[in-house]
Order: C-alpha cells, then sequence, then structure tokens
C-alpha cells in the first residue's frame, strides 16, 4: 500500500499519549496505538495485570483517551462482559468493550474467563498482545513462549510448543478471530474494523515482539514483527464464521520457496542465541508442519 | 401480600423487588435456588434484567464490577467454596467502591467437604471493606437486600454490601414472608444515580491505575471512612424501611438486655432459639438476654456497647474461629469491652454449629446456666468448643 492508502486507512487522531511510561520499542504501545485509532476513541478498555497496566500511567494520570477499567490479571473478559451487558441494560449503543490483555492473562490465568466469555458470545473485541513471555514481571515463561526461547524460568529454553490460542478460542465458534502483527498495522487497523461490526465474541491475537524480553535492539521491532511473518513462523489470518482466510503477506506465503528460513529471524533475537543447528532444523520443520496443516483450512474454506 | 418463601427465594424477590439490572453468578449449594429463581423472573419477563451465566465466582465478581463501574445495579449470590473463589474480586469490589450486592448462603469450608451452615466462609471477607449484614429469617432476608442497595449506593457509603443467611437452616426452610409493593419500594430505593466517575466515552478517565506510596494510603483511609459513615446511613436506611413496612433494622437487636446479668450474643438462624431459650429461663427467675448482630462490618461498636456494658457475663455464641486465637466475633467484643474500660465482665467465645452441627434451645439453656457460674469469677476470657464429642 502506497502512503496515500496509509493516510486514508490510519486515521490522524492519537488516543495513546506520547510520554507514556512504555520502553523504547514497546510492541504494545505500537499496537494500542492502532488499536484506538480503528475504534476511534468509542471504546472502554478493560486491562488486566500486563505491562499496560504500567503503560496506561501511575494514578491520576492516564495516557488513554478513551475511559480505562484496570482489572485483576485472571478476570479481564468477564469484567467486560459485564460493562457490556451493563450498557446494553442502560441503553447505550455503539460503544465497543476493549480487553487489551498480554499473552499471561490471556493464554494461562486468564483462559477461563476468556473461553467462558467466548462461549456465552459476549459482546466484547478480546485483543491479546502476545509477547510471548510474561514481561512486567521480567521476562517468565508463558504457554506461548515458543519452543527453544530462553526466559528466566526457562534458563536453557523452553522445551514445550507455544500453545495455538487463536485457533483454541476459534473452536469456540465466534463470529470472528485473527491474527495480527505490530509489523502490519494496516491488517489491523482493517481487522479491528471488521471485527466490531459483529455483535458478539471478537478475537484478535496480536504479535508483539518485545526488544527487552526477546533481546534484540529497540529500533528492531517492526524488523523482527515482520521477519516472523515472512519467515512464516507467524502467520496473518482471519477466520470470519468459520471461513479461514490468510491475509496481507502471509496470503502470499503459501509457496514454502517465498518463506524466509525461520533462523532470518531466529538470530536476530538473543532468546533464540542459545539454539544448536538441530533446534532451529526442529522450528524450520514444526513451520512447515503448520504451513501444510494451513494449506488445509484453505482449501477447505 | 404473604408468600411461604425459602431465605434463597425471599433473596431472589428481594432483588427482583430492588429492581437489579444485572444477575452474574455461578451454582453452588446451598445457593443454587437464588440464581434459578432470578433467572425464572428474567426469563418469564417478571424482571428486566441480565443474566451472565458466568463459568466461575471469581468471573461472576468480575461480572459484577464491570457491571457497576458502568453505572448498573449488579447482584450475585455464592457460598463458601465460591466465596473463597472470588476473594481475589471481593478486595477488588471494595477497592473500586462499587456499590454491588450479594447474598451469601453461609457454608462450611472443605476440606472435609460439607456442605452445612458454618460463618468461616463469610467472615473471611470480614477486612475486605464489604459492609456485612446477616439475617435470621426469610423476612429479614429479603428486608436486607432491598435495603443493602440503599446502603451501597449511598453518596457516603459507595462500597459493596454481603448479606448473609444460613445454610439449609435458612436457605431451605419455607417461612411466611411479608412482600411490600413494588411501588412502595420504587419508592424507597429508586434507580442508581451513577457517580461522575463510572465508565464513559464522553467523559474517559482510568481507574484502578498504579498508585505509588504517597497516594495508596489514603485510599485505604477513605475506604474505613465509607464504612464508618455506613453505620449512620444503615441506622437511617432500616429506620425508614421500618415506617414503609412496619419493620425496622439497626446494627443489632436486644432482647430483653435491659435488666440481664448474663447475655449471649448470636447471629443468624441460631438468634430465634436463644429467644426461646432466654423467654423459658426468665420464666425460672434467670435475668437472661440475647443481642443478635445484624451488622457485622461496620463493627456496630456503641450499640454493642450499650447493650453489654451492664451485664456480668457475656457469651458469644459463633459458628466461626480464627486458627490460634478464638472466635472471631467473640475476640472482637472481648476487646471492644476491655478497651472500653469494661472489666467487670465475663466473657465467653463459644465455638458451636460448626460443620453444621445441631444446636438448639437446651444448647443454649445450658450455656446461660454455665454463664450464670463462670459470671461470679467477675472478670477474664475463655474460650469454649461447645458440644465437641470426646
Amino acid at each position: 500500500m502506497g502512503m496515500k492508502g496509509i493516510l486514508r486507512v490510519v486515521p490522524k487522531e492519537e488516543y495513546l499519549l506520547p510520554g507514556n511510561p512504555s520502553c523504547p520499542g514497546c510492541p504494545a504501545s505500537l499496537g494500542l496505538r492502532y488499536l484506538l485509532k480503528a475504534l476511534g476513541g468509542k471504546a472502554i478498555l478493560v486491562i488486566p495485570a500486563s505491562c499496560t497496566s504500567i503503560i496506561v500511567g501511575p494514578y491520576p494520570f492516564s495516557s488513554l483517551r478513551v475511559p480505562v477499567l484496570n482489572i485483576a490479571f485472571a478476570a479481564a473478559a468477564s469484567t467486560a462482559a459485564g460493562i457490556s451487558e451493563a450498557l446494553k441494560v442502560k441503553g447505550k449503543e455503539g460503544i465497543q468493550v476493549v480487553v487489551w490483555a498480554g499473552d499471561g492473562g490471556t493464554a494461562d490465568i486468564g483462559l477461563q474467563a476468556l473461553s467462558g466469555a467466548a462461549e456465552r458470545n459476549s459482546d466484547i473485541l478480546y485483543v491479546c498482545y502476545d509477547n510471548e513471555a510474561y514481561m512486567n514481571t521480567g521476562i517468565q515463561r508463558s504457554s506461548l513462549t515458543p519452543y527453544g526461547a530462553w526466559t528466566t524460568t526457562t534458563p536453557k529454553g523452553k522445551v514445550e510448543e507455544k500453545k495455538n490460542l487463536p485457533m483454541i478460542v476459534a473452536e469456540h465458534k465466534v463470529p470472528y478471530v485473527a491474527t495480527a502483527s505490530v509489523g502490519y498495522p494496516i491488517d489491523l487497523i482493517l481487522k479491528v474494523r471488521k471485527a466490531i461490526k459483529y455483535r458478539g465474541f471478537k478475537y484478535i491475537h496480536l504479535h508483539a515482539p518485545c526488544p527487552y524480553g526477546w533481546r534484540f535492539p529497540a529500533n528492531k521491532t517492526v524488523e523482527v514483527a515482520k521477519l516472523a511473518v515472512k519467515t512464516g513462523i507467524w502467520v496473518l489470518y482471519e477466520i470470519e464464521n468459520g471461513k479461514f482466510r490468510l491475509t496481507s503477506l502471509s496470503s502470499s506465503l503459501i509457496d514454502p520457496s517465498k518463506r524466509l528460513p525461520v533462523n532470518k529471524y531466529l538470530k536476530l533475537q538473543g532468546r533464540f542465541k542459545h539454539l544448536s543447528e538441530e533446534d532451529i532444523s526442529r522450528i524450520q520443520e514444526h513451520v512447515n508442519t503448520m504451513w501444510d496443516e494451513l494449506m488445509r483450512l484453505v482449501k477447505e474454506s | 401480600m404473604k408468600l411461604l418463601l425459602t431465605s434463597n427465594y425471599a433473596a431472589a424477590y428481594g432483588a427482583k423487588l430492588a429492581r437489579v439490572e444485572i444477575v452474574a453468578a455461578y451454582p453452588i449449594t446451598p445457593q443454587t435456588q437464588v440464581v434459578e429463581k432470578l433467572a425464572e423472573f428474567i426469563e418469564g419477563e417478571e424482571l428486566k434484567a441480565t443474566m451472565i451465566r458466568v463459568e466461575s465466582e471469581h468471573s461472576a465478581m468480575a461480572a459484577c464490577i464491570g457491571a457497576a463501574a458502568a453505572g448498573a445495579r449488579p447482584f450475585t449470590a455464592t457460598s463458601s467454596q465460591g466465596l473463597l473463589y472470588m476473594y481475589e474480586m471481593i478486595w477488588w469490589a471494595a477497592g473500586a467502591r462499587l456499590p454491588i450486592v450479594m447474598g451469601v448462603v453461609t457454608r462450611a469450608i472443605a476440606p472435609p467437604w460439607s456442605i452445612w451452615s458454618d460463618h468461616a466462609d463469610i467472615l473471611s471477607i470480614r477486612d475486605s471493606g464489604w459492609i456485612i449484614i446477616f439475617s435470621e429469617s426469610a423476612q429479614e432476608v429479603l428486608d436486607n437486600i432491598i435495603q443493602a442497595y440503599r446502603i451501597a449506593e449511598h453518596k457516603e457509603v459507595l462500597l459493596p454490601v454481603a448479606v448473609g443467611w444460613d445454610a439449609f437452616t435458612s436457605s431451605h426452610t419455607a417461612e411466611p414472608v411479608s412482600l411490600p409493593e413494588q411501588e412502595l419500594v420504587d419508592s424507597f430505593l429508586p434507580p442508581r444515580t451513577p457517580e461522575p466517575f463510572v465508565l464513559d466515552v464522553n467523559e474517559p478517565i482510568s481507574h484502578g491505575n498504579l498508585t505509588y506510596p504517597d497516594e495508596y494510603m489514603e485510599f485505604r483511609f477513605l475506604i474505613n471512612e465509607g464504612l464508618e459513615r455506613a453505620r449512620k446511613v444503615i441506622r437511617e436506611v432500616g429506620k425508614e424501611y421500618g415506617k414503609l413496612t412496619g419493620r425496622e433494622y439497626g446494627l443489632i437487636e436486644e432482647y430483653k438486655c435491659g435488666d440481664a446479668d448474663v447475655i449471649l450474643v448470636t447471629l443468624g438462624s441460631m438468634a430465634g432459639d436463644v429467644k426461646d431459650a432466654v423467654d423459658i429461663l426468665r420464666k425460672e427467675g434467670y435475668h437472661a438476654g440475647l443481642v443478635k448482630l445484624r451488622c457485622l462490618r461496620p463493627f456496630p461498636r456503641e450499640a454493642l456497647l450499650n447493650a453489654l456494658r451492664e451485664a456480668r457475663a457475656v457469651g458469644i455464641v459463633e459458628r466461626s474461629f480464627s486458627m490460634g486465637r478464638g472466635g472471631i466475633i467473640a475476640t472482637e467484643i472481648n476487646s471492644l469491652l476491655r478497651e472500653s474500660g469494661v472489666n467487670d465482665v465475663v466473657t465467653v467465645s463459644y465455638i458451636a454449629g460448626l460443620g453444621g452441627r445441631e444446636i438448639g434451645v437446651n444448647d443454649f439453656i445450658n450455656i446461660f446456666k454455665s454463664l450464670f457460674k463462670k459470671m461470679e469469677r467477675g472478670s477474664g476470657f475463655e474460650v469454649v468448643w461447645y458440644g465437641l464429642r470426646g
């Protein structure tokens, strides 16, 4: 998309204010910024314990120009459902209730509430910004930490695979599930806009490379995010009423020769520096197998 | 209108008359009928509300928090393990100053499993900032739930209220209950007028942000101020409710305490049997009396002191215990008496009826008679596990 196209899609209005306490190169602040631009400020944000609990700013300040309810770690989806139902009872229409949660608050401690709200088809938009570990508490592994990654609780590298959360949410048969990346803001914005047209549970899983936790320089967030997509490790897609569709760059990566080798992505990050050739091959094979599975989904849809 | 209702159904009728807007709850024995009845009311369009059928008690309270933060009037009910499971959100609700009302059907905590009456669950939230009100009968459950919204939403209070009643002895026992007319309740309890700080896209503000040590203490202090002010509000609301219905409520209820040498303090369904014991003993010439605690938090300091200061012995019979210390309510009352300079009194903490163990009129007569002997000691504090099998 050319510059004019980008300007047409991305509103100028800012809802995440400058001077907020996010780290240099923070992917959460990038994602939040685009999310709120896409929502046009007509949103109430529910934020469970996460880095964003800090980014919103200390009392009595707020870095966000939308109302925010900070909430306990495991409670985001159900709190948002409560707000959403209350707004309906009060006859307030056109306000999107949005959960903005990290991978721990979504895939681990918050999974029960997330699953409950998804199964009930609560009318909320749930966005998980996935920086693949507990970053706010100092880089501990989560169920969304990928295989092999160093964290402070997996000092030799994680031995388990990353949980496939967007597909788990999709199995709740909700109207809209999508993945996104902070490296592809237009794709994210279009997905947010599409999601909020639906009444019911919407889920966006946002890949969010974290310089601090992944051990890469703060000016490389977007580069790392893009490489995750270009290597096929992270896939951009959406599942609209059960219909699966690859989006943005991912839709042109079905041919394996179009995908960069995974090492291009891994070698930029200190969290993978201990990986053996064997480990890297294993990760490459895993990506290839995953794409075979995606091919099946593309054909079925 | 009079209906034959269990305390559980009375709670549902109370919530309906209070025109609750959001019901979020997770089933647990012996609370289930509260939620089932409300589901009937909602689906039968007798109550204009939304039910959120959450997957846990943690989510039940979270949904109530969300709903209250958005300006609605939420209701939930739970018991025992469920209350412990929502414990994190209990503190959140009070800290966020949200006027939520919750029914607690008081039940023992496992292990071992027990579904019967016990107060360890509700007393676990004692220090959280919730107002805690206890009910003796189905009528009181209904009346307390209606009043709880007036108290919780009062601008001087803005705190959540838990209304307790006993598992099975109250929850599943039907009694005649007077239902006030809806118009009467509407005049007593108008729709909630949301505070300026509810979630609103036109006036965006952020709730619950990180607070540095320079400010956090003040937030805690202000919760306590709200609770202290609630004492007066609870009395005023109880008086006003009395004018409308003929049933007035205070922080405590005194029964024949005026000239009593020995007073038993208790709460919930035990109070009825204690009244019978008092009547029997009075006929035998004993100067016995009862104080029934309605309000556990805020602690009814002055009311208790006035009722108890002339007694020579005070027995506190409770279904709760602080491990390594004594009866929770008993130690509080003992402290109150001593810190107020009332030293010429014997206080005895009776731990009784845990896990639903039967305790009845004859037991209370035994306890009274034993206290009439103990009062001769003049002073002191003692813990007695009543009816413990050897």
